[in-house]
């Protein structure tokens, strides 16, 4: 087997990596291929709490470039999502702890044995960055609409290519609707027009992903949460399904609606 | 509708924010059981000066390690002793 090395990235900080990559992962196991995550983030390391795993780790990243654990038992399966693997960043070193040929010699070893292997990658451009990218094939750019996240998101597109990744695909996450009817946010297509790359999906602002965190639980695994459903939506396009870019984004529920419409008779 | 979903949250066993919080002062605990190499040189040198009181240790062998296995975080010494004195020289308060 030889799976796909995917890269999630961003370039600015706080953009939603890190969910992005523990919901991707996490919907794409639920649909049948296996999944190993890596928390490419040493020193800070998240991913392990965004998929509530934290309590369960023993080896991580690090252990296994310095030969002190083998990879496979390092990787901690996920209770539910049978197909899920994660192997957690250190939280006591720091990214020099690792070098590119150590990390693309662990993301060749596990796509030996998975159908995808997704890194988080840590915020910046630097040797956390390089070390991410090392051993990706695919990358997905995860941005917000904000000025700041965009025109780092372009900076990150302009420093795969050279690395041979070619195409990225584009998330934008955090859209809301309601600012973007009032034309207060960049809408989906202002960003594509910056950025000229393939859009994977867009997530819209959702409260449920911080009660997701908190319990541990990714959201994909959220029938009613429309990030959720948006997440879900970006699995299915990497495995090559074609979904429409839904209205998951636009459309509100009644309730918010009516909410909406009082607000703005009372206004 | 935010009552009922809170009421439901609670049902299930607690809100997400106390889950939060439990799960957030769990992992600080571990992530703060790291001494720099200074400061662990020095908390064993204290640790020998009580010891010695005591025991006679072979302090060239000595070993202290932070453990955080299972949720829980646990410092663990290993002091090999060389002979448990007959009349410890402490002083009582």
């Amino acid at each position: 087997m030889s799976g796909t090395v995917i890269v999630v990235t961003s370039g600015k900080g706080g953009v939603g990596k890190t969910t992005a990559a523990a919901n991707i992962g996490a919907a794409l196991a639920m649909m049948g291929p296996s999944v190993a995550l890596i928390d490419a983030d040493i020193g800070l390391r998240n991913l392990d709490l965004v998929l509530g795993l934290e309590n369960r780790i023993v080896y991580d990243l690090v252990n296994v470039v310095e030969g002190v654990a083998d990879v496979r038992k390092a990787l901690i399966r996920h209770k539910h999502i049978k197909n899920l693997s994660l192997l957690p960043a250190a939280q006591s070193r720091d990214k020099t702890a690792v070098t590119p040929e150590q990390m693309k010699a662990v993301t060749d070893d596990l796509k030996s044995s998975f159908d995808f292997v997704i890194l988080d990658c840590p915020a910046g451009i630097e040797q956390g960055f390089k070390n991410a990218i090392a051993g990706a094939e695919r990358a997905i750019i995860v941005t917000t609409p904000e000025m700041s996240a965009v025109r780092d998101a372009d900076r990150i597109i302009g420093m795969l290519e050279p690395h041979e990744i070619y195409d990225p695909w584009l998330i934008i996450n955090r859209i809301r609707p309601d600012m973007v009817k009032r034309r207060d946010m960049l809408d989906v297509d202002d960003v594509l027009e910056q950025l000229k790359v393939d859009l994977l999906g867009v997530i819209p602002d959702d409260e449920a992903i911080i009660v997701a965190t908190n319990k541990g639980i990714p959201v994909v695994m959220d029938e009613k949460s429309k990030a959720g459903r948006a997440f879900r939506d970006v699995a299915a396009r990497i495995m090559g399904e074609d979904v429409p870019m839904a209205a998951a984004a636009e459309e509100e529920d009644w309730f918010t609606r009516i909410i909406r419409w009082f607000a703005r008779a009372r206004g | 509708m935010d009552f009922l979903q809170r009421l439901f949250g609670r049902l299930e066993g607690g809100s997400s924010r106390d889950a939060a919080k439990n799960r957030l002062r769990l992992v600080l605990v571990q992530d703060r059981a790291t001494l720099s190499p200074g400061l662990m040189e020095q908390l064993k040198t204290d640790l020998i000066e009580v010891i010695t009181r005591y025991l006679d240790v072979d302090e060239s062998n000595m070993r202290v390690e932070f453990d955080n296995s299972d949720a829980s975080v646990a410092i663990v010494a290993s002091i090999p002793v060389k002979e448990v004195k007959r009349s410890p020289e402490v002083s009582v308060r």
